[in-house]
């Protein structure tokens, strides 16, 4: 009788349902999964020992590249830590210009999640139409921070600037003639408050286009439901936050629990899941992109009727306007400290986390009252959940890793850091 | 949270007496030093008993105080020769004792409460050593080869510490604060050999800003 042993599977690290570098070492029996090991850190940077050579706001476009699709959220969590130890908080404006954003970014993570999480078991459509919003938000963000993804847009003490009052528009080229044109600036007319509010029109129905393409159906069904079940007990053990501990059951969203910037004047609804397994979690993605529609909603009509500062007034920290520069010495002196130096942090230790798309993503921020940070520690919600990759999967076959991969929100970014 | 944090910071006061170090309130977060020797025993109190109930660890991070309050530039007076942006790493060293160099960090979080508790436990030993908490959170697991991996800390009673995030046989800690932020070795396709080779860096770092450090006597009365 020949011997059985099982079978060792290498899965990537160049792996398209892999989500990046991931190496999966898989024990088989048949094909059924024994043992899951992932090993990671190809995509190491180091990026908390980088953020500790450097003044505070040069690290900021490094948070962007942490959870790059969804990088404004990263930021926030940043110096929102950084604001918590100088003790400011931020014109009103700012925070509902930085709570629109954060809900863009959550759209356009769960857009991205939900097109490659439907492309890696088998459902190809519903990627394109996704791309197709995506479009739209990362114009968006290249209006206000003239970048489309690694955005460098929230600055300690505010944002950047204001809103542009001009959309940019398309022009004729040899690719598009006038008519065209035309048709795809039909909504760039306005400013970009007027651009995002025509998006919140008709992203409802959107999302109902891609629920008639995935929710009932037949092979959706079949690959998502029962798939990488996790009790809520569970779920809690294993650090699991977001959507993650949503699908499970718990009602836990920082943005309702401890609310910050003006999340308690939104109205909003947190979906949760019943059963905890790849159906349900999907559910409350959907659910969540149209609450962030919502939020989106109300962000845009107060913007609309409050005009105002969107950075605080002290150059020690925020530097002077050009202009303002070139004629006031003071103001030059100013821009020179905070471009040499930088500002200095009291000294202290604080913990700032926020409702990231993928859960809560944590800045963990000590300073020993210099011009950089002593030491940056980054929450990454993705890095908790890979970790329970191997109870996630045991039992299951090879073709549901690829399912429980696509429902962990895996982005490499956060997790090598 | 009804309770304010004062009174959580009495009540955890009176519930561990000794055991705790101190418990200290900064910037509204709850900072409590716990000796290694409770560590455990700390952990599974606060995850179970229905006062506190924190059923999760959020994070665990190491740290390596070594460098604590060292600047580049001395900032107190001023200088006959000038400033050099060559700056020689630590030259500045003010006296801020710490227990030990490693420490761990604990954040925790109570979802039935609503309430955030950060834990800190020195590690005396070389090489640093703190007990593992494994079996009170499941999701240490990762973050302590994490810290492992990073600072060299060992956690006793961890099931698999293995080294994480580096690359596989890597040497050395590399977020000790004496491990050079270029590192000691760079890899290279060798086209004579046909294979990736190591090699010691070619690359020295260039500190752009020095770090300095600068009395603020806006933020005095909050230090």
């Amino acid at each position: 009788m020949p011997e059985i042993r099982n079978m060792t599977l290498n899965f990537g690290p160049q792996h398209p349902a892999a989500h990046g570098v991931l190496r999966l070492v898989l024990e088989m029996d048949g094909e059924v999964v024994e043992r899951a090991d992932p090993h990671i850190g190809l995509l190491h940077r180091a990026t908390e020992k980088l953020a500790e050579s450097k003044p505070y706001n040069q690290s900021i476009g490094y948070m962007d590249r942490l959870d790059y699709v969804s990088m404004m959220c990263n930021e926030h969590a940043y110096v929102l830590a950084i604001e918590r130890l100088l003790g400011i908080t931020p014109p009103i404006r700012a925070q509902y210009i930085r709570v629109m954003f954060d809900e863009i970014t959550r759209i356009l993570n769960h857009l991205m999640w939900l097109g490659s999480h439907g492309l890696d078991i088998g459902a190809m459509t519903v990627f394109l139409y996704c791309f197709r919003e995506r479009e739209d938000l990362l114009d968006c963000y290249e209006a206000v921070s003239g970048t489309r993804m690694h955005a460098t847009y929230y600055r300690p003490g505010g944002v950047y600037r204001d809103m542009p009052d001009q959309m940019a528009r398309y022009q004729t080229s040899k690719w598009h003639n006038a008519e065209e044109v035309a048709e795809l600036n039909s909504n760039r007319q306005g400013s970009l408050l007027d651009f995002i509010q025509s998006f919140t029109d008709r992203f409802p129905q959107c999302v109902d286009e891609y629920e008639t393409l995935l929710t009932d159906n037949r092979i959706w069904k079949q690959r998502t439901v029962g798939i990488g079940v996790v009790s809520p007990e569970r779920a809690l053990q294993l650090g699991f936050t977001g959507p993650m501990l949503r699908g499970s059951g718990v009602e836990w969203d920082l943005r309702k629990k401890q609310p910050y910037e003006v999340y308690e004047h939104m109205d909003f609804d947190i979906p949760v899941g019943v059963n905890g397994d790849c159906y349900d979690r999907y559910l409350v993605r959907i659910e969540e992109m149209r609450q962030s529609n919502r939020i989106i909603r109300q962000c845009v009509d107060w913007l609309r009727n409050n005009p105002g500062a969107v950075v605080i007034d002290d150059h020690k920290l925020v530097p002077p306007a050009r202009e303002e520069m070139k004629g006031d010495m003071e103001a030059l002196i100013h821009h020179f400290k905070l471009f040499t130096e930088g500002y200095c942090v009291p000294e202290g230790e604080v913990y700032a986390a926020v409702e990231h798309p993928k859960g809560e993503f944590g800045i963990y921020l000590v300073s020993d009252g210099a011009n950089k940070p002593y030491r940056v520690k980054i929450r990454a919600p993705g890095f908790a959940h890979l970790s329970s990759m191997n109870e996630m999967v045991t039992g299951h076959m090879l073709a549901d890793v690829v399912a429980v991969i696509g429902t962990q929100d895996i982005v490499f970014g956060e997790i090598d850091r | 949270m009804s309770e304010s944090l004062e009174a959580f910071q009495d009540r955890l006061c009176g519930r561990f007496g000794a055991k705790l170090l101190s418990a200290k309130l900064a910037v509204n977060q709850i900072t409590a030093q716990v000796p290694p020797q409770h560590l455990v025993e700390i952990c599974t109190a606060l995850r179970d008993e229905p006062d506190f109930r924190f059923e999760q660890l959020v994070d665990l991070c190491g740290m390596d105080y070594s460098a604590y309050g060292q600047a580049d530039w001395e900032t107190e007076d001023t200088t006959s020769t000038g400033f050099s942006r060559g700056v020689a790493s630590g030259a500045v060293r003010e006296s801020r004792a710490m227990p030990a160099r490693y420490a761990a960090v604990y954040q925790l979080l109570s979802v039935t409460r609503n309430r955030r508790l950060r834990l800190r436990c020195y590690a005396a030993d070389d090489p640093p050593r703190l007990p593992s908490v494994v079996d009170v959170w499941a999701s240490a697991n990762w973050y302590e080869r994490e810290a492992f991996d990073l600072f060299g800390i060992l956690f006793e009673g961890h099931p698999d510490l293995r080294r994480l995030l580096t690359d596989y046989g890597f040497i050395g800690h590399p977020f000790r604060k004496d491990f050079p932020l270029e590192g000691n070795v760079e890899v290279r396709y060798d086209p004579d050999q046909k294979r990736v080779v190591y090699q010691p860096v070619t690359i020295k770092n260039r500190v752009l800003v020095p770090r300095v450090i600068r009395h603020d006597n806006r933020y005095e009365q909050s230090g």
